[in-house]
């Protein structure tokens, strides 16, 4: 927070800094860079928004909750009212309270799941491309089976054994299960950097395998991990919700996809208590959708051909 | 040839690779969760049955890990998939082939129709570029994409079902109907198809419009299309003939694969609906501990995107000549 005034005051005088900085051009510039993207990007502008507001009501729900969102202590069934914003459940419990302290555990699934896999796509799909020969063959083999295998059923199965998987666990079976299609990707990334010069210099000069996998490839793909950090984070959105709907996740946990299975157990839908599915619902796909946009407007960002047409842009402006 | 040999060979692997998963994840897991679901069963099933399944669960402690595992081999090479525990006394096998047609028509009709229509709307929106389609739709196509695919369902039962009682909300067909090829009986299950096919459309649509799209927009850049707009070709032949024509290639590789995901792909749909497919059968039999089905319901919806992918392949291979060359 604090940098943020910081880097507006650098953002005007940018544009001339901008050529000067090689590769390991200052954090200040990069910074400033994407604070600029993303304002001047409506699409990032609205999943940047949305993505805050989550992460501040993951941060401090009490703020604005003050309800206890497990306790079973209020009437059933209330409709919306001064005291129950959303009314309460079948089992008395708040639906407000279960809305706003249920993200904490939807987020940390959402980053714990793509940082890691993110990191895991790295180092394999990395180590691939610049290692070759066999270790390419079979790294690359490995990808590709776990790519192939159908991803929800498998998940389903692993769940079934582990059975109640609280937060950890989906963690780690959600990364385990989804990191393969950004190694895919991450490898080609680095395949068609094999043999750029850079490389070659780093080569010659005697740098080993690590530091140069480390600090001339790796940045060299920023914009490809952000992506990647995005797309397991959205799949682990929908994926651990939807295996927290069919009962798999740990009935007890306070989170929107354990809210959606307890009300499809009391029938919501048939006993008018619409709030109680429509609520977590809406809230999964909001954050499910900032980040999809901040994902999509990434990739107008870096490729030029899908921005929308500057056309439009002209007519606005006048 | 030698490229399809090779993807053979990946084929081979792959499945491989799910036969031991499905054989070593209820091993690995600390208390082997099998033991719990056979206790629960020793009573009602039948002696011969039972000893597939310690031999499928690894129950069978006196017997090493390797020897049970080339019997499991053994079982599954053959099609003995054991017997199902929840619709005990019928087997794997009979209660599968009941659930796939089910699957086959309402995923396999949809997957077809998402494509086609997906496809079209991606050709319009890049060839109309800056226009109101192509403003509006894909931001809607990336939103849609983050929407649960069950929870479209429910939505749709909310307001199609519950509010204005248009469509059944559950089950293939009604219960009091009586399954045959009559007229009155087909109509019935289209009728009960449709909530859960609007379900499927709306969630897998925007993949078909948003990859058309971009690859369309980048086609459109290409030489070949200013020579024809040059020729004075009618626009009409430029869009299908020369643009579409080359920027549907991935779309194509996509709708191959797609087809190998109708088997298990609508699980949360068919679970929501109540509808008798192999998904609701798959987490029919997760919620019963009925780890026979479960597994067996997990290769087949495997084998069929192994499937898929290969004939996928082999397609490529046959029309695109660049492949071949590569391989």
């Amino acid at each position: 927070m604090a940098m943020m005034p910081v880097s507006t005051e650098v953002g005007p005088s940018t544009p001339p800094v901008i050529a000067a900085p090689g590769p390991r051009g200052g954090a200040r510039p990069a910074l400033s860079r994407i604070l600029r993207a993303v304002r001047s990007n409506r699409k990032a502008t609205v999943g940047t928004v949305l993505l805050v507001i989550f992460i501040l009501l993951a941060l401090f729900p009490g703020v604005i909750a003050h309800d206890n969102p497990s306790a079973e202590i209020y009437g059933r069934s209330l409709g919306p009212s001064g005291t129950h914003l959303l009314g309460t459940t079948a089992l008395g419990q708040d639906i407000f309270a279960q809305a706003v302290w249920g993200t904490r555990q939807v987020l940390i699934i959402a980053i714990g799941v793509g940082l890691l896999s993110t990191a895991i796509a790295t180092v394999i799909g990395v180590a691939a491309a610049y290692l070759g020969g066999w270790a390419d063959g079979l790294l690359n083999l490995l990808t590709d089976v776990l790519l192939v295998i159908p991803l929800f059923p498998l998940l389903i199965v692993i769940a079934t054994y582990v059975q109640n998987a609280g937060t950890v666990v989906l963690v780690v079976v959600l990364t385990l299960t989804g990191w393969s299609y950004t190694a895919r990707q991450l490898r080609a990334q680095a395949l068609s950097l094999r043999n750029r010069d850079f490389l070659e210099a780093a080569r010659v000069r005697g740098e080993r395998s690590f530091y140069i996998i480390m600090v001339e490839i790796i940045p060299t793909m920023t914009s490809l991990l952000v992506a990647s950090f995005l797309t397991n984070a959205l799949y682990a959105v929908l994926f651990g919700s939807s295996l927290q709907f069919i009962g798999l996740g740990d009935p007890n946990s306070v989170s929107w996809g354990t809210m959606l299975y307890w009300a499809e157990n009391n029938e919501a839908l048939q006993t008018g208590q619409y709030l109680w599915t429509i609520v977590p619902g809406v809230l999964i796909l909001l954050l499910g959708a900032s980040f999809a946009l901040i994902n999509y407007a990434f990739d107008e960002i870096g490729n030029p051909a899908l921005r929308p047409v500057r056309r439009q842009r002209v007519k606005r402006a006048r | 040839m030698r490229f399809i040999l090779r993807r053979l060979g990946f084929f081979l692997l792959t499945l491989w690779a799910a036969v031991t998963l499905n054989f070593f994840l209820p091993r690995l897991m600390p208390g082997n969760p099998a033991l719990a679901m056979l206790g629960k069963f020793r009573g009602p099933v039948n002696p011969s049955a039972l000893k597939a399944l310690e031999v499928a669960f690894g129950v069978k402690t006196h017997q090493s890990l390797i020897s049970q595992y080339f019997s499991y081999l053994g079982n599954i090479s053959t099609g003995k998939f054991g017997t199902s525990l929840y619709f005990y006394p019928e087997s794997v096998g009979r209660v599968i082939l009941d659930a796939i047609p089910w699957t086959l028509g309402l995923v396999g009709v949809t997957t077809i129709l998402a494509f086609v229509l997906g496809t079209g709307v991606g050709i319009v929106a890049a060839w109309r570029r800056g226009g109101v389609m192509d403003s509006i739709l894909p931001p809607t196509f990336v939103i849609t994409s983050a929407i649960p695919y069950f929870w479209i369902g429910l939505m749709l039962i909310l307001i199609f079902s519950e509010k204005l009682g248009w469509f059944p909300s559950s089950n293939g067909y009604d219960v009091t109907a009586i399954p045959s090829f009559t007229g009155p009986f087909i109509e019935n299950v289209l009728w009960h198809a449709v909530l859960p096919a609007a379900a499927l459309l709306i969630t897998t649509i925007g993949t078909w419009v948003l990859t058309m799209r971009n690859t369309m927009v980048t086609t459109l850049a290409e030489d070949y299309i200013r020579m024809a707009r040059a020729k004075g070709l009618p626009s009409r032949r430029i869009m299908l003939d020369y643009a579409a024509r080359n920027a549907i290639l991935p779309n194509l590789t996509g709708f191959a694969m797609s087809l190998g995901f109708v088997v298990g792909g609508a699980i949360l749909v068919e679970y929501v609906f109540n509808y008798p497919g192999v998904g609701f059968m798959l987490l029919q039999a997760v919620n019963n501990e009925d780890y026979p089905l479960m597994q067996a319901l997990f290769l087949l919806i495997t084998v069929a995107v192994l499937v898929a992918i290969l004939m996928a392949d082999i397609a490529t291979a046959v029309f695109d000549p660049r492949t071949r060359a590569r391989g």
